[in-house]
């Protein structure tokens, strides 16, 4: 079974702090990332309804720190995630919280 | 899945080599004080290797926001500075002519210079430079009791930054502020059987989840929606919660008091009120009411330039709810008009029934309240104390909070009246950087030409410090040094945290011990009473409730949380039910205000300068300007040097609307001179509907650490600086608020000349 990261894109603020812990846990330099916040909006629906959601995408060096998860933790976005929107798991356990409620996404790194 | 975690872990443990201290952070770097949960791991050799989350803190539950998670990277940085320097004032603003000295010589420096400023030029003559966020920000002992001075001056002008929400609740609530319940002082937090949802939160003028303003975990709005609370949001940008709300009320920046008082009329006017709390609890009501049918819904709409229709929707939902709060932000106190803000907000809050009730505003007890204003004062004689700048003049402002108007600073220094001041010390403050003054290049020339001599303290070479200062003292980070983080500044009773040295770095000393070891030398006879360092904690942090020695094995300290305490007589100190004001009530009609010959009903004014007030200066200055939103990287001028938090915001920007921006032929991301009758700075356009046609937000706290730090230039501290463009002394008539947040400019491509 394959393990991923359920990301709950209503509550995510795209505060960073899944990159910039990632990049911390990893040493990753200026330029290079293992999670990037990415943003969709700000953009008027209509006058009154602005559609911005912000989405951590892991990227091709995300390795949903092994290191950590082999010693028993969380990998360190999700423990940082100050909205506590992101979590790790095997597949058939998310898929459950993803049936849960809308705007979430699972994402399935290299790695998983 | 399963996890392993920390819950239950002692405040220091050993895992994998390391020795793990568990500490609640708090300056430097500056942050408002959370108190924020961290474990700091630290090897062998005594080097911090890695930051984390503790997942113990009751608040914040392991979460970290990147200025934490980058922590070790500003400790180690190379330009931080990590031992006491001296310089001769006539080589102020060249960066090499520092000089390495020992702490004891840095001692003998002040002492030798207080001496001498003080006796020559008086006690008055010397000025304490305090900011926000830091330590530093609250440590009103640097005045009186190590200085001997009565001027402590928060600089920012109009004090326009909490202090005058503070005020008002105090003259009109009788208590220091009111906040968003989020059972943050409860042990079983949002499932405590005490706390109650609330149904309804008016974020008014605040974005909390960048800003976790005065020590409420701004994240606390995001767990409570996700379990059912709905947000109204009263801001001039859309900012991303604002995104999520039921409303989202766009006004024009300045116009709160319309709105609120058309809120207040249509509460009271379709009979939403809360009849027994209105009756046995507040003064005024009758009045209150009379006053606000001035202000129909339609009229403030067309104030504000919103729809009538969503004032009355959101003031219908926020009174209907069973319970509601008001999280009241900085743009209440940036405006000429804020006491009157201040006052409709807590007329609000207080008519629904909300005061002090669980999922409402949660206010402090008589004995909760902030300990430290007036610290030491008894040892200055009374004509010294008497000589507050603007004691007589704003007494509502100065008498309040023991503070020099900071204006009226500005004007001592330049004019020498009606003294000179000749010695500072900066207390946490970058003022020069966009934070904390208006008018910054005014407040640069009076300094470097009034002080004889001026005291830094601080992590780095600032514009500030390296443009005025003669000798710079080395500033602990709090991974470096015991401390205490309280929040609200204890005025709640939410959390202490206890922040426990972990490792050294240098030389570096914290606000703390630098107020206790100076006071020693200085003023020794009052600092007797504190034979230990802690012993002067204790007093001034836990009010000796509590003692810094066993409290830091427990971390983090929850506080009990009593409600409805104007029923107990928690609130007053003779013991009797009802609120801590002269009429035992909540005043609608303010008694205090009247004294302080304000009108002490809620009324509004349009800002200085604003499309209505001035409408001959929008040929040349068509934009409203808005300023001073937070962001997660920065602490206001902090964070600059920092590769991964740069990386995220890497120049100053302003917001311009999409149609304003191709109407001008400015695109995403090009340099554009902002401007206005006081002042100009160069920001990077983001085009984005964020912002309204016809306004513009922009950046705060910009300086340049990788740029050339010799006078002229100074780390770039003028290029981009927004404080440029507001103005001195442009406040209300008790002394407080500054238009920070509503003023007019012109945007142009371009860059300043240098």
């Amino acid at each position: 079974m394959r393990n991923g990261l359920l990301i709950d894109y209503e509550y995510c603020s795209g505060c960073h702090s899944c990159e910039v812990a990632c990049k911390e846990e990893h040493g990753f330099p200026v330029g290079k990332w293992g999670i990037r916040v990415f943003n969709d909006g700000p953009w008027e629906i209509d006058e009154k309804t602005t559609n911005w959601n912000k989405i951590p995408v892991p990227t091709d060096l995300c390795d949903l720190c092994a290191d950590r998860v082999a010693r028993g933790r969380k990998p360190t976005c999700v423990h940082h995630c100050l909205a506590s929107v992101m979590k790790f798991g095997p597949i058939d356990e998310l898929l459950a919280d993803l049936d849960a409620k809308p705007k979430q996404v699972l994402f399935v790194p290299k790695a998983g | 899945m399963e996890f392993k975690d920390d819950i239950g872990k002692p405040w220091r443990f050993e895992e994998d080599g390391l020795t793990v201290t568990r500490s609640c952070v708090w300056s430097s770097p500056g942050c408002h004080p959370v108190g924020c949960g961290v474990k700091f791991y630290v090897d062998a050799e005594g080097k911090l290797v890695k930051v984390e989350g503790d997942e113990n803190q009751p608040i914040t539950h392991g979460t970290l926001c990147v200025r934490c998670l980058t922590l070790k990277d500003l400790i180690y940085h190379p330009d931080r500075i990590i031992y006491p320097m001296k310089r001769d004032p006539k080589d102020r603003g060249k960066a090499d002519k520092w000089e390495r000295i020992s702490w004891d010589e840095a001692f003998d420096l002040i002492e030798s210079e207080w001496k001498r400023i003080t006796k020559v030029y008086g006690p008055e003559s010397i000025a304490i430079w305090a900011g926000t966020g830091r330590e530093g920000g609250t440590m009103m002992p640097y005045g009186a009791a190590v200085f001997g001075t009565p001027n402590y001056c928060y600089t920012q002008s109009g004090y326009a930054c909490y202090v005058p929400r503070l005020s008002c609740s105090v003259y009109v609530l009788g208590a220091t502020y009111p906040e968003t319940d989020y059972a943050g002082g409860l042990p079983g937090r949002y499932d405590d059987p005490a706390f109650e949802l609330p149904e309804v939160i008016m974020l008014w003028g605040k974005d909390p989840l960048p800003s976790n303003p005065d020590g409420f975990f701004g994240h606390a709005v995001v767990e409570m929606m996700k379990r059912g609370t709905k947000l109204i949001t009263i801001d001039p940008r859309t900012n991303w919660v604002s995104t999520r709300a039921a409303y989202n009320l766009r006004l024009r920046p300045g116009t709160d008091v319309a709105l609120g008082m058309a809120m207040l009329n249509i509460i009271i006017s379709e009979d939403l009120y809360d009849h027994e709390f209105v009756e046995k609890w507040t003064y005024g009501f009758e009045q209150l009411a009379e006053r606000v049918a001035t202000m129909t819904p339609e009229k403030a709409a067309e104030i504000c330039g919103i729809d009538a229709e969503d004032i009355y929707g959101a003031a219908r939902m926020f009174a209907k709810a069973k319970s509601a709060s008001i999280t009241w932000g900085l743009a209440v106190d940036q405006k000429a008009n804020g006491q009157q803000n201040a006052h409709l907000i807590i007329a609000l809050e207080a008519i629904t029934g909300n005061i002090d009730v669980p999922g409402g505003n949660i206010i402090g007890g008589f004995a909760d309240s902030l300990n430290e204003v007036g610290f030491g004062y008894d040892v200055m004689p009374p004509e010294t104390q008497d000589k507050l700048l603007g004691l007589h003049e704003y007494p509502a402002y100065c008498g309040m909070i023991l503070n020099a108007h900071a204006d009226m600073m500005l004007d001592a220094l330049e004019t020498g009246k009606p003294y000179p001041i000749k010695m500072g010390f900066f207390a946490g403050n970058n003022l020069l950087a966009g934070t904390c003054a208006a008018q910054p290049k005014r407040w640069h020339d009076a300094m470097v030409k009034s002080l004889e001599f001026n005291i830094g303290f601080d992590f780095w070479m600032t514009p500030s410090n390296q443009a005025t200062c003669d000798l710079m003292l080395p500033l602990a980070s709090s991974a470096e040094s015991d401390g205490v983080v309280f929040t609200h500044y204890s005025a709640l009773p939410v959390m202490y945290g206890t922040r426990t040295k972990a490792i050294t770095v240098g030389e570096c000393k914290s606000d703390l011990e630098l107020a206790y070891q100076l006071g020693k030398r200085l003023q020794p006879q009052f600092w007797a009473a504190y034979p230990e360092f802690m012993d002067f904690v204790n007093e001034l942090r836990f009010g000796n409730k509590l003692k810094f020695e066993e409290a830091h094995k427990e971390v983090c300290i929850q506080r009990e949380v009593n409600y409805r305490k104007f029923e107990t007589g928690l609130l007053r100190a003779d013991g009797m039910p009802g609120f801590n004001t002269p009429t035992g009530r909540v005043e609608l009609w303010s008694t205090m205000f009247e004294q302080f010959g304000d009108d002490p009903l809620p009324y509004y004014i349009e800002p200085q300068y604003s499309p209505v007030s001035t409408p001959e200066l929008l040929d040349q200055y068509p934009f409203v300007l808005t300023t001073g939103a937070r962001r997660y990287e920065y602490f206001h001028s902090e964070g600059k040097q920092i590769p991964y938090l740069r990386e995220i915001h890497p120049d100053p920007t302003f917001d311009i609307n999409p149609a304003d921006a191709e109407r001008l032929g400015i695109v995403n991301n090009e340099w554009c001179v902002l401007e206005n009758q006081f002042g100009e700075c160069q920001l990077r356009a983001q085009v984005s509907s964020i912002v309204k046609p016809g306004v513009v937000q922009a950046d705060h706290g910009w300086w340049f650490p990788e740029e050339d730090g010799n006078e002229p230039h100074l780390y770039g501290v003028w290029r981009s600086n927004i404080n440029n463009l507001v103005p001195h002394f442009h406040v209300g008539k008790m002394g407080f608020g500054a238009p920070f947040k509503c003023l007019l400019c012109n945007v142009r491509k371009g860059e300043v000349e240098e």
